[in-house]
């Protein structure tokens, strides 16, 4: 909402500062969005007066002026062609900043001619495009007096940012009101008196709506203007709209737009002699057609209040009027339309018909409904004074709604919602001054809010309106009372895991991103894909259209867009959501990284290796310890999701859980995404892992063996498909008691190994509790595991 | 006699002259060892009689020690040129880079995230999260949102398709359906952050269509518009790091609170430079207000008996105000070169009293 502070003055009577304005509208809830003082910009520029122009002695295009400024006379060269001797312009010193050129004027010669300053056109001084001579000011512009007050352009324009509460103060009149309630003025009584009319109105406002759809438009009112002039509209009402940002049109529209802003009252104007017969009120015909003012032909819809003459339908209600009956500068009688319109009605069509006006924003922000009343005779005062012509009585249709309602508001809230200690007696005051009636003075106040106020519904809207006008500066920081010394756990089991499992891929060397939820189709369509229900209705672009399947899809995205960057190298993760379907239980926790390139920065110290499925396991099974999941316990399956390569992927599972899956990215989907592989990947989802049993775990007792533990090697043959998790747990089961560790660490294929066949290499420690092991105890415990693991694997023991 | 300081003397100068530890050793044994001349001519002492025995026993004892303490000396000066060449010979460039062994980094929201956890936890706050997918009540309805409320439109909402039935689920626009869910399921008193994506259909240098918030909910019997400053104002001059970082509540409007007000922080702007503290400007940063009586009472909660404050906040603004980052789009593309700068590394989790 923008305003000059002259027009703020025709409502307001104040002494105040422009900045005690502003800071006052910011501190009673209107946020000041920015204040052009156009006066401040073109100090520099005065009015100055041509005493003598002669043409420049060495060049053909330039006049040499002798300018007397009011306070000197300054010579100037000078290639207007328009300069001449006697005329009034505007002068800008040496040293004065000139917006058209973004240049300071300095003193100098132009062509052997001493030039100390210029005279300016408007372009230069940033002010059109105009640039055909110096600016030409009338014979009575006093000389020495800034410019910009001889341009009316002295006027600062103030922009405030209205919420949607406060949709009285859409109009400039509401923005005094509140001024004034805190203490920067006062309110000037507004003249909305009754304006005579002196004869019947040959056009009728007529009111045709369901009996359950009254409220569409619940009263209409209007005026016939006959033998009207319809000019342009004088400066100082052009000056104001152009201030504001509006094109002025003609006396008759401009009215129409300055008592929207003045008085937040939307007003149509119809060429009467285009109107055939009586204007009703009606809910459109499906599928008819309007051209609107904005040029654009709309259809509507049967939810839709039109306003409707017997030709069809000549205007939107609320939203926009209709071009083929609206005024132009040949219209001669004119009907005015001041209506009332359900807000959300309003609010629907507009969204429907995707138009932003002026009027919608109004109505649907909710108009005070008395606006029909005075609204009339506002804008026949204006008529009359603007256009002339004769003024026809008052016709309307419907009735006011009654929206006289009464709140009750105990003084003591004030203080017990907001904090500040207020007098019940100041209180009546403020609310008295925003034009809220109040009844009472003990005990609870009886308050009845004002028509132009639909947003005061209850107690706490009255406590704020007390709390905003008294002022917030006034509101004491109090500390929150602790509920117990000492804070209590701030995070749930299941929220502390996700911290500690980007602790621990951070600590293994990988970047967190934080990627959007959602993914393009084609991408989630590699991950599994998105459902209907997982899809946007209205995307932000089609690379975003649905949620997406896994983290996964973002961060080999992301991938690839790094390797084009030239860091193909990478390590990333991700915890965040996937989504599955649109219940809250649709929605996972999952921590998911991907490695790709080689696994170390290429160095002097060691060989550079590729990534491999290992690396993703090993990231998989380090998130899952961070989330106290039983590592050691999970077993693997082959069975991963199809986006990792089927023979170098697996799943940890805890029974039937599935807790995490790892693995190369399939090739297809590298190829897809243009990721340079390779590139591993894995899923980690942290709802699958079991929570730790409430109360403090403790660790199980730590038992320190006196006797030095012993270790054997064994190599077995098996087949090659034999897991080594297979092997591996028959060789710990064979003694658990004995047997502390058993470690792989040799596979081999190749020369010696017949085909079909691989050689596992394990090692085993031994770790005795009560004395030495003899050989023969080794023996045994060596000929157990070799028992156990040929049955479980059918591998021999190589010789 | 003559023989023997001979030998003595011979050996010593072999022994001074070994020219490595491998021939000093030679030289041991052949004069100590079990086939050396000095230990052959020991043996042959049990021929003689018990003086000359001892007399000449002691005289080859002398001589023994002797060429032993040669030995050893010997054997220490050639130890430590060995040693020395050794040292010399190992000697590598210590200006070549130690192993990479890069670590990683957090993303400054999860940062950000932590800050706002470890400083709101100290205040008595629990974190509570919600679903992303919500439902018109949650997202709107309850929060005093009615449909075709100005406020609905301007949040410029993601739905997802409709179901059979027609209606559209939301991508949550804020955090607050949290507070309705929460509200839902406890009784007062509730004192909750609630730290989490949100979504809105805007995409420029300045609005991401996915973002983070962080909301504050606290319903009690007597918690007033003091305490919300109080909380907001220990929050940020603890977040910040500036202890008399001056805060200003302007009257503002949210439909889910009664009455509201905008916060802004103080700040300059001289010489171009953001600077966050006491100065001439303000900064605003964040939205709150009283619980609106629908709002609780859309919860079940009696607003005669029951009354808090809600705040909410951008958790990327704070986070670029804080640490300077420039542009908010970046926060969301994962590149490396980001993130390795502007990341944080994982060695202490945020903690007020740890300071950090």
């Amino acid at each position: 909402m923008k305003f000059t502070l002259n027009w703020l003055k025709d409502h307001l009577e104040t002494e105040a500062s422009l900045r005690e304005i502003t800071d006052s509208l910011s501190m009673i809830g209107l946020e000041v969005e920015g204040v052009e003082d156009r006066a401040e910009a073109l100090k520099a520029f005065t009015v100055a007066q041509v005493k003598e122009a002669r043409q420049h002695p060495n060049a053909d295009r330039l006049r040499v002026c002798i300018v007397d400024t009011g306070e000197q006379e300054v010579q100037v060269v000078c290639g207007a062609p328009n300069a001449r001797s006697g005329m009034k312009g505007v002068f800008a010193p040496v040293g004065s900043y000139i917006p058209g050129t973004d240049m300071t004027l300095k003193a100098g010669k132009i062509r052997g001619e001493e030039s100390n300053g210029m005279l300016v056109s408007e372009r230069e001084m940033g002010l059109s495009d105009e640039h055909e001579g110096i600016i030409d000011l009338p014979e009575d512009a006093p000389l020495g007096a800034p410019f910009a007050a001889v341009a009316g352009l002295d006027d600062p324009v103030i922009e405030i940012a209205i919420t949607p509460n406060r949709g009285d103060c859409l109009g400039v009149r509401g923005i005094a009101r509140d001024l004034a309630a805190a203490g920067l003025g006062t309110l000037k009584a507004l003249d909305s008196g009754p304006v005579e009319g002196s004869f019947e109105s040959p056009i009728k406002w007529r009111r045709d709506l369901p009996a359950d759809r009254q409220g569409a438009c619940p009263y209409v009112a209007g005026r016939y203007f006959r033998g009207v002039k319809n000019g342009p509209s004088p400066k100082w009402l052009q000056d104001r709209l152009r201030a504001i940002g509006l094109r002025p049109i003609s006396a008759l529209v401009d009215i129409t737009n300055y008592v929207t802003f003045d008085l937040n009252r939307p007003l149509h104007v119809f060429d009467a002699d285009k109107v055939k017969g009586d204007v009703v009120m009606r809910f459109a015909e499906e599928g008819a057609e309007i051209l609107a003012l904005d040029g654009e032909t709309y259809r509507l819809d049967g939810e839709m209040v039109a306003i409707h003459d017997d030709a069809g339908p000549e205007g939107i209600g609320g939203v926009m009027g209709g071009e083929l009956s609206g005024c132009t500068e040949e219209t001669q009688n004119v009907f005015l339309e001041v209506a009332l319109f359900d807000p959300v009605m309003v609010a629907k069509t507009g969204r429907k018909l995707g138009i932003i006006s002026d009027a919608r924003y109004r109505f649907e922000r909710g108009l005070d409904p008395q606006s029909a009343v005075w609204g009339v005779e506002v804008a026949a005062r204006l008529v009359r004074e603007l256009c002339g012509g004769e003024t026809s009585h008052v016709v309307s249709a419907g009735e006011l709604p009654d929206t006289q309602r009464q709140v009750s508001l105990r003084p003591e809230r004030v203080r017990d919602l907001g904090g500040i200690e207020v007098p019940a007696e100041r209180q009546k005051e403020i609310l008295e001054r925003l034009g809220f009636a109040v009844e009472g003075s003990n005990g609870a106040l009886t308050v009845t809010p004002p028509s132009w106020r639909p947003d005061a519904e209850g107690e706490a809207c009255l406590v704020e309106e007390v709390m905003r006008i008294h002022g917030y500066d006034h509101i004491p920081e109090v500390d929150l009372p602790r509920e117990s010394y000492l804070p209590s756990a701030v995070l749930t089991p299941a929220q502390r895991r996700v911290s500690a499992a980007r602790t621990a891929l951070a600590w293994r060397g990988m970047m967190e991103g934080v990627t959007f939820s959602f993914v393009s189709e084609r991408e989630a369509a590699l991950f599994g894909g998105a459902s209907q229900a997982m899809h946007l209705d209205n995307p932000i672009s089609a690379d975003l259209n649905v949620m997406r399947p896994t983290p996964l899809a973002n961060l080999a995205v992301a991938a690839a867009r790094n390797a084009d960057r030239g860091y193909g190298d990478l390590a990333l993760f991700e915890v965040g959501p996937q989504y599955h379907d649109d219940t809250p239980q649709g929605q996972a926790t999952v921590a998911a990284g991907l490695r790709s390139g080689e696994e170390a920065r290429r160095t002097w110290a060691a060989a550079p290796r590729p990534v491999d499925v290992f690396d993703a396991k090993g990231d998989a099974e380090a998130v899952l310890r961070a989330c106290d999941a039983p590592v050691d316990k999970l077993q693997v399956t082959r069975d991963a999701a199809p986006w990792y390569h089927p023979g170098r992927s697996g799943v940890l599972r805890l029974g039937p859980k599935v807790l995490a899956q790892f693995g190369e990215l399939h090739p297809r989907v590298l190829k897809a995404l243009d990721v340079r592989g390779p590139a591993v990947a894995f899923e980690a989802f942290l709802d699958a892992v079991p929570l730790p049993r409430a109360g403090r775990q403790k660790p199980s007792l730590l038992e320190l063996s006196a006797f030095q533990p012993v270790s054997r090697d064994f190599a077995f043959l098996v087949d090659e498909e034999v897991s080594a998790e297979k092997l591996l747990r028959a060789a710990r089961g064979a003694d658990k008691t004995l047997i502390s560790d058993v470690s792989l660490f040799d596979v081999y294929q190749g020369k010696g190994v017949e085909p079909g066949k691989k050689s596992l290499a394990i090692a085993v420690t031994l770790q005795p509790r009560d004395a030495t092991l003899t050989d023969q105890q080794i023996e045994v415990v060596a000929q157990r595991i070799v028992q156990q693991v040929t049955s479980a694997t059918g591998g021999t023991l190589r010789g | 006699m003559d023989n023997l300081e001979q030998l003595q003397s011979s050996l010593i100068d072999r022994v001074a002259s070994a020219a490595d530890l491998e021939s000093l050793e030679k030289l041991r044994v052949q004069a100590l060892g079990k086939k050396g001349e000095l230990t052959q001519r020991l043996k042959t002492l049990g021929s003689l009689s018990p003086e000359e025995r001892k007399e000449a026993g002691q005289s080859l004892n002398k001589v023994k020690e002797a060429v032993n303490a040669a030995i050893e000396t010997r054997r220490g000066t050639l130890e430590e040129a060995a040693l020395e060449a050794r040292l010399a010979e190992e000697t590598v460039d210590v200006s070549l880079p130690a192993r990479p062994a890069e670590m990683g980094r957090i993303h400054p929201i999860s940062q950000t995230w932590e800050e706002l956890v470890a400083i709101f936890g100290e205040m008595g706050f629990s974190v509570a999260e919600g679903p992303h997918i919500e439902d018109d009540f949650h997202n709107f309805t309850a929060l005093n949102i009615p449909e075709e409320h100005p406020a609905r439109q301007d949040m410029d909402t993601f739905y997802l398709r409709p179901a059979a039935d027609g209606t559209r689920k939301v991508l949550r626009t804020h955090t607050s359906p949290v507070q309705i869910r929460t509200m839902l399921a406890e009784k007062p008193p509730i004192r909750i952050i609630v730290p989490g994506r949100t979504f809105r259909a805007d995409h420029d240098a300045t609005h991401s269509p996915m973002f983070h918030q962080v909301e504050g909910l606290v319903v009690d019997k007597t918690t007033h518009m003091g305490h919300l400053k109080g909380t907001l104002t220990a929050f940020c001059r603890a977040y910040f790091g500036v202890a008399d970082l001056p805060l200003r509540f302007r009257p503002s409007y949210f439909p889910f609170t009664e009455p509201s007000a905008e916060v802004d922080i103080g700040c300059s702007r001289e010489g171009g430079e953001l600077k966050i503290g006491p100065g001439k400007d303000w900064l605003e940063i964040l939205g709150c207000g009283m619980v609106h009586p629908k709002v609780l009472a859309n919860c079940g909660i009696d607003p005669e008996e029951y009354q808090g404050f809600a705040f909410g906040m951008g958790i990327e603004r704070i986070a670029m105000l804080k640490y300077g980052f420039p542009d908010l789009r970046i926060f969301y593309e994962t590149d490396l070169r980001w993130l390795k700068h502007y990341g944080f590394v994982p060695l202490e989790q945020p903690s007020l009293v740890r300071g950090s």
